[in-house]
């Protein structure tokens, strides 16, 4: 069984920007992307601010290449894994087994709504071709065969932590020797199913959202999608180039608590940081930065920041929610943040939290507020949280 | 290492779950739809709980229960489930609601219950169980990657005791929908007469089928899960897939005493099976997608059904389309092969233990 995971390619599609370097560009300029809808059609536009990416399915079909009839989710799954594949450059290498591994979790959503817009009035109507592609494994099977990948694709739905349990299970093909090369991470565009299912819980923020402020009021959805490319030791040595970091850690543990809101304590958050720790056989104090999982919810905040503070003590390192710049992406969120993550050892950089005024009582965690460049990041933290308890947090390490 | 199969239940259109005889008394049903016999519910859930669950969740408790307590597990060291469709219901009904009410006074308990991985979480939260949960949503390879994830755990000696599930439902909306787009045939069909009538299109079904597996030997064992194979549409014929899956387990057609096809009475479709009596010329022939209806995660049916027959140690008469040259040939290698719409192909192989 192969030992280490490496990490030889990234790419994003978020709010802050339809690549790498305009995502890192918004980091530098502090340049939030939420604000109003404009691409779906919906009585909350206006109302609730949301992080769209901001181009229209016109263009994104057009630079694809892909039928403007398709899912959103594809267009945008498709943008970030094709430019974290060229970015690899495992292509240039003939004879590698590749996977695709990505999350979503509404699947074709955006088009199922507007067949069912038709349907329910009357069952016999409603064009097919919007409905055809509803399944979540519809998403991953188009992109993977525009990419061209078929020696194994997968789709995982764990609700918000989908995409960074794609990373984790993508890792673990290359250590159990079934691939060489992953491709994995996760998208989702917004719906009006997850806005309106988000919204009838009551816990979206009718202003940008302030993850770990005691004041904050809720999340703020966004789309996009984000991915890796792991290697093997084996790949990582035929790439003529420098790999971007390894993945020393991951941990899969359920909160075991309630359908939708977290324990008090963070137990199960808690269990995936340490268990990601002890696979990385790393200390609390070796981690230099946590991308938090920090949805801005009162729920998700106070459970995770117990979490943390049981976890890491007083000294805490640098941490933030760069939900604060994207929204919460969903089932692209663990994918997103596993690039920033990445992007964060190679550049040494640690993401702001915007809008932090206020620590939570009782915790005192201070997330970072501005952007910090130059530092040395040896090993950073990524919390990816979902509905139905499941808590999954992975560690990147510098090579 | 070996992997055992230490308990297997399942929720499907016969009476599979709790269940004394092995498909002694079949349950036929004319029409093109098979709904799953809905189990005395009460012996799983508690009755207060019960009436805020959907179909399929009840149908995944009810059977991933039935696993643990046959398997004499109280905790399982994971929870890895497979749904193609998901909470289908809940999705529905939330999604009307949307377009009903304008996007206005929507409850949210549909919404809660809508995403795919709520009855891996819900038994995780009955259990109390905080170990590894994880949810596959990849068409008709959904509960193919669930069973890949569940043998890679106990490989890396993670966790023992995986309990591994594949769940689908269906509801009059998707019935309506997926019968537009052809997939089901035109014509209403005896289902135990379906390999007789062959047409266009096949017929629907829903279950939930869960396993336990372990890497510890016992006699209680019911098989040896010997290896799993998954391929996405195949650019080679499949006999030549079949026979070098075998051949890694030092194996020939020959040596298969029984050779499980996922047929679903779909003529397109099921030419894709016509090498299987020349190549398995000795095995006996069974089939088992009359029985449990056609759908993305029926394989994990066909994994039931395949222990079972280990176990027993004989085919049901209702699922033997050809009996072995040599009647007197037990049950001892038994290969599954399936697909979904000539995309997701999966062979897997169990053994007698």
């Amino acid at each position: 069984m192969g030992l280490l995971v490496y990490i030889a390619g990234v790419g994003v599609i978020s709010a802050i920007g339809s690549n790498v370097a305009e995502n890192l560009q918004a980091f530098e300029n502090e340049q939030a992307g939420l604000g109003d809808i404009t691409q779906m059609t919906t009585r909350h536009k206006g109302s609730l601010p949301v992080g769209e990416v901001k181009l229209d399915n016109d263009y994104l079909a057009e630079v694809t290449g892909m039928s403007v009839e398709t899912s959103r989710t594809k267009l945008l799954s498709f943008v970030a894994a094709r430019e974290a594949l060229t970015d690899s450059g495992v292509e240039n290498i003939p004879g590698l087994r590749i996977g695709f591994v990505s999350a979503n979790t509404v699947g074709g959503m955006d088009k199922s709504e507007a067949f069912f817009d038709e349907f329910v009035r009357d069952s016999r109507k409603g064009k097919l071709r919007k409905v055809f592609d509803h399944e979540c494994g519809s998403v991953t099977e188009v992109v993977a065969n525009k990419l061209g990948i078929t020696d194994y694709i997968s789709t995982i739905n764990t609700a918000c932590s989908s995409s960074a349990n794609a990373v984790f299970f993508g890792a673990r093909l290359i250590k159990n020797d079934i691939l060489d090369v992953v491709v994995a991470g996760g998208a989702d565009a917004l719906t009006k199913f997850t806005l309106n299912g988000f919204n009838t819980l009551m816990i979206l923020d009718k202003n940008f959202c302030k993850p770990f402020d005691e004041h904050r009021e809720g999340l703020n959805l966004g789309e996009g999608a984000g991915y890796v490319v792991l290697v093997s030791d084996k790949v990582a040595a035929q790439l003529n180039k420098p790999m971007y970091c390894k993945l020393s850690g991951y941990n899969n543990s359920n909160d075991a608590y309630h359908q939708t809101a977290s324990s008090p304590e963070g137990t199960g958050s808690f269990m995936a940081m340490q268990g990601a720790l002890n696979r990385a056989g790393l200390q609390p104090a070796d981690i230099d930065y946590i991308n938090l999982h920090g949805t801005g919810t009162p729920n998700n905040d106070s459970a995770e920041g117990t979490a943390v503070k049981r976890l890491f003590g007083e000294g805490h390192p640098a941490m933030s929610s760069t939900k604060s710049f994207t929204g919460h992406t969903l089932g692209a969120s663990g994918g997103i943040e596993a690039v920033y993550s990445v992007l964060a050892i190679k550049h040494g950089l640690i993401y702001p939290n915007l809008r932090f005024k206020t620590p939570m009582q009782g915790l005192e965690l201070i997330p970072q507020e501005h952007l910090s460049k130059g530092k040395n990041i040896q090993h950073v933290l990524s919390n990816s949280f979902g509905f139905g308890g499941n808590c999954t947090s992975l560690i990147f390490s510098a090579c | 290492m070996s992997i055992y199969i230490r308990s297997a239940a399942s929720v499907s259109a016969q009476h599979t779950l709790n269940s004394n005889s092995f498909l002694a008394d079949p349950v036929s049903y004319t029409g093109t739809r098979l709904p799953a016999i809905e189990p005395d519910y009460k012996k799983y859930i508690d009755p207060k709980a019960i009436r805020r669950m959907s179909h399929v969740i009840k149908m995944g408790i009810a059977a991933a229960q039935e696993c643990l307590i046959t398997g004499g597990v109280e905790m399982p060291g994971a929870i890895v489930t497979g749904t193609a469709y998901g909470c289908l219901d809940d999705t529905h009904t939330f999604l009307s609601r949307i377009i009903e009410m304008e996007e206005e006074m929507l409850p949210p308990t549909a919404f809660i219950q809508s995403t795919h991985n709520t009855v891996g979480s819900q038994v995780a939260l009955m259990l109390k169980c905080h170990a590894y949960n994880n949810t596959f949503v990849h068409k008709g390879a959904s509960f193919e990657n669930a069973l890949l994830d569940g043998m890679m755990l106990l490989m890396e000696q993670e966790a023992d005791n995986i309990l591994v599930g594949g769940i689908d439902e269906m509801n009059d909306a998707s019935f309506t929908v997926l019968t537009r787009l052809g997939v089901y045939k035109r014509q209403p069909v005896n289902s135990l007469n379906l390999y007789n009538l062959p047409s266009k299109g096949t017929i629907g079904g829903e279950g939930a089928s869960f396993a336990m597996l372990t890497d510890k030997a016992s006699p209680d064992n019911m098989a040896e899960l010997v290896a799993l194979k998954t391929v996405f549409k195949p650019t080679q014929p499949v006999s030549e897939l079949v026979s070098t899956f075998l051949a890694k387990q030092g194996l020939a057609a020959a040596d298969i005493d029984v050779i499980i096809t996922g047929r679903n009475g779909d003529t397109h479709y099921d030419a894709i099976y016509d090498f299987v009596p020349g190549m398995f010329a000795n095995s006996i022939i069974a089939n088992y997608k009359h029985l449990c209806g056609e759908y993305p995660t029926a394989s994990a049916f066909g994994m039931w059904f395949a222990a079972n027959i280990i176990k027993e140690r004989s085919v049901p008469a209702i699922a033997v389309q050809r009996k072995a040259s040599d009647e007197g040939r037990g049950p001892g290698k038994v290969l599954l092969y399936n697909h979904y719409q000539n995309v997701y192909h999966s062979f897997m192989l169990f053994s007698a233990c």
